[in-house]
């Protein structure tokens, strides 16, 4: 056995984390941001494109109604002006902007100042609509101005102009049209409407499109997602079919060869291992038989030692010992090869854990050696000959490599039951903590090993695999209690039927 | 002198095995085939012959072979086979063939004589233990070793006969596995307690008038076995 064949802790494996860990991601998906991203574009192509129109075509509209309004109410100004004597009085303002109202279509307010006079087409109307500025730009600048307002939510075109004599020379009258530029309002806003009754349809076609520019692009995706799950599962035939010649049918194509490839290293692992395992099964095998010679023709050399000379008779006694120890790693090596090639099965039974352990200390002598703190009456369902085996190994170890006293406890808790086994030591340092379980593992190099040694280097790993075997684990650890010294836990399930023992 | 008949392929292996048991005390015959073992127990000498040791692995006829037809010309004879370790199949099937007792390659000399001795005091008369007795239409004569059913005799080998003698010996006392093997076998507390399951399966299947409902050895589930009650 090698130098402290000590360890860290090793449960029996925990559950490999769940592989479909697919949380279901709608928000954020691949198909709600293509989705997303058409009607994005429809929407922002259609709003844009029905901006332009509408800036367009009500810029051409009102043009044309404001050009056509200043034209006939210029026109009508011409005709009417000529009636009106200068200057005027509040009763021919009021007849001019009467009919020039009258001489246009829509009978729009008039409104005709001269100085502080005023007067307006219909007198109940509210001329607030004329901004003093318009005002001002008609009568300091004097010349045809017009102004769009906004009037309680209706728009208005707001001409004014002053009126000139034959001369060019101001008269000082000034004449302002209000005309409501409601149809031309209404005639745009139809095109606004258009536009929005149509771009439901545009969106939902955009976003059907969409769908389906999603779902060929998903539906590769997600074979090729399913399928690296499936490999990342261990399942080394997965491949995805090829379909066309896009950038997805070479990713395709990527990963069925990286499975390929995958697949053949794998596979040259395992042929390996199993080279390795069979080629070491095969050696024990056929070491067993010259073994077997050697192991019955050993004790005849044992007796006959004392009669034969000293050399001849430490020759005899070394051959005897070593083949002893031989035959023991051979032992070893055949069970632990049988652990590696799944051929270890258990022959369980009912045991109760304080008597096994004791016999097993018998057997060897050890009763002596260790104080035992065994109560009566932990029972389990174990393989006997394996639990002694465990029992054997650590005992074996602690009292090779440890130091006195070495205490072994049975205990049992709810659903497990331990075999502890303390010695008083120097411990086990962490570097060793993390390698004692592994095969043919030495603390320390540079010790040599002592004649009837007995230790195979194989101890804890066999250990540690006649534990797993019945779904239990084998733990190292150093001693807590304040005294230096290594601790080994045999940790078996606690069962009390033997129907409850599933190998 | 108890006489052994070794049947073992490996020369080595043979001659060691022989030579070791000569010295203790034991005439040898050794066989490299079990052909050649037949034909030892069929010859001159096979009556004197008190027990065989047999390797399962042999070329030509195998153990298991071997076995059964040293099952088909005497019941008595104890045999007791070598087999590689752990190789479990193996040993149900020796068991099964009909072996008493088995030991594993590479044995050191004083572990394969302690079976030998131990076998070899299964089949010698027991210490004397009175009566006869008579349970349940079987009639187990203690000192001649007979064993009668309803009058007709039963021919049991020695291990079996000694579980028998055994287990009727306190009838309705449970025994457990372990229990047996230490008394019946000889064998330590790390014993196969396969060993005692296919005595008592192949004890059954020569005692009972229905082997799966046992009257004279049943099953206490979880425990081991008891005789009766009947």
């Amino acid at each position: 056995m090698p130098v402290h064949d000590h360890s860290t802790p090793l449960h029996t494996e925990p559950a490999p984390a769940p592989s479909s860990k697919r949380r279901l991601h709608f928000i954020g998906g691949l198909r709600t941001r293509l989705v997303v991203a058409f009607v994005l574009v429809a929407l922002v192509s259609a709003v844009t494109a029905t901006a332009l129109a509408y800036r367009e075509s009500r810029t051409a509209v009102l043009q044309r109604a404001q050009d056509s309004f200043q034209k006939d109410f210029l026109a009508r100004i011409e005709t009417v002006v000529p009636n009106v004597d200068m200057p005027p009085d509040t009763q021919s303002l009021a007849s001019l902007a009467t009919r020039v109202s009258e001489g246009l279509s829509g009978a729009p307010l008039v409104v005709a100042r001269y100085q502080d006079l005023k007067a307006t087409s219909d007198s109940l109307a509210d001329d607030s609509r004329i901004s003093p500025q318009l005002r001002s730009a008609v009568s300091t600048l004097d010349r045809t101005s017009f102004q769009r307002v906004e009037h309680a939510g209706e728009p208005y075109l707001v001409v004014g102009t002053p009126v000139t004599y034959e001369n060019g020379q101001t008269s000082g009258l000034e004449v302002y049209g209000v005309a409501s530029l409601r149809p031309e309002q209404e005639a745009t806003t139809g095109v606004l409407d258009a536009v929005r009754g149509g771009i439901v349809p545009v969106v939902l076609l955009a976003a059907l499109l969409a769908l389906l520019a999603a779902r060929t692009v998903l539906r590769p995706v997600r074979e090729l997602g399913r399928a690296t799950r499936r490999l990342a599962e261990g399942d080394l035939d997965s491949r995805v079919a090829v379909r066309g010649g896009d950038e997805l049918a070479d990713l395709a194509r990527d990963f069925n060869h990286t499975a390929d490839e995958l697949r053949a290293s794998v596979g040259g692992l395992r042929d390996q291992e199993a080279r390795a395992r069979r080629f070491v099964a095969d050696v024990s095998h056929e070491l067993r038989t010259p073994l077997a010679a050697m192991t019955m023709v050993a004790t005849v050399l044992d007796e006959d030692a004392d009669r034969l000379p000293p050399d001849a008779a430490h020759a005899a006694r070394t051959v005897s010992a070593e083949t002893a120890r031989l035959s023991r790693l051979v032992d070893d090596l055949m069970e632990m090869s049988r652990f590696d090639s799944g051929a270890a099965a258990l022959n369980a039974g009912e045991i109760d854990l304080g008597e096994t352990v004791r016999a097993s200390l018998a057997l060897r002598g050890w009763t002596e050696a260790v104080r035992l703190e065994l109560p009566e009456g932990v029972r389990t369902v174990a393989d006997r000959r394996r639990v002694d085996v465990i029992v054997a190994n650590l005992v074996g170890n602690a009292l090779r490599h440890g130091a006195p006293p070495v205490t072994v406890a049975v205990g049992a808790e709810w659903d497990w039951v331990t075999v502890t086994v303390t010695d008083s030591g120097p411990g086990l340092p962490p570097e060793v903590l993390a390698h004692v379980f592994e095969r043919f593992y030495k603390a320390d190099a540079s010790r040599t090993r002592t004649r009837g040694d007995g230790g195979s280097g194989l101890g804890t790993a066999i250990a540690l695999e006649n534990a797993r075997l019945h779904g239990g684990t084998v733990e190292a650890a150093n001693r807590t209690d304040g005294v230096t010294g290594a601790v080994f836990t045999l940790r078996l399930p606690h069962r009390h039927h033997k129907e409850e023992l599933t190998p | 002198m108890p006489h052994v008949l070794l049947i073992e392929d490996d020369a080595s292996v043979r001659d060691g095995m022989e030579l070791v048991l000569r010295r203790h005390g034991y005439d040898v015959d050794a066989a490299a085939t079990g052909e050649e073992a037949l034909a030892l127990l069929d010859g001159e000498r096979g009556e004197r012959i008190e027990l065989a040791v047999l390797d399962l692995m042999l070329p030509g006829m195998d153990g298991f072979e071997v076995c059964r037809r040293i099952r088909t010309r005497t019941t008595t004879l104890p045999v007791i086979m070598l087999t590689a370790r752990g190789d479990d199949q193996d040993i149900v099937n020796g068991l099964e063939a009909g072996a008493d007792d088995y030991v594993v390659k590479p044995v050191t000399a004083p572990v394969l004589e302690a079976r030998i001795r131990a076998a070899l005091r299964r089949a010698e008369p027991s210490a004397p233990v009175p009566e006869a007795a008579d349970q349940g239409g079987l009639h187990i004569d203690r000192a001649g070793l007979t064993v009668t059913k309803n009058g007709a005799p039963v021919a049991l080998p020695p291990t079996e006969l000694r579980l028998l003698l055994e287990l009727s010996a306190s009838p309705g006392r449970v025994f457990s596995r372990e229990q047996l093997l230490a008394s019946v076998w000889e064998h330590t507390f790390l014993g196969d307690s396969r060993l005692v399951d296919a005595a008592v399966g192949r004890l059954r299947a020569k005692l009972e008038d229905v082997p799966a409902k046992p009257r004279y050895v049943q099953t206490v589930r979880g425990f081991g076995y008891r005789f009766g009650p009947l």
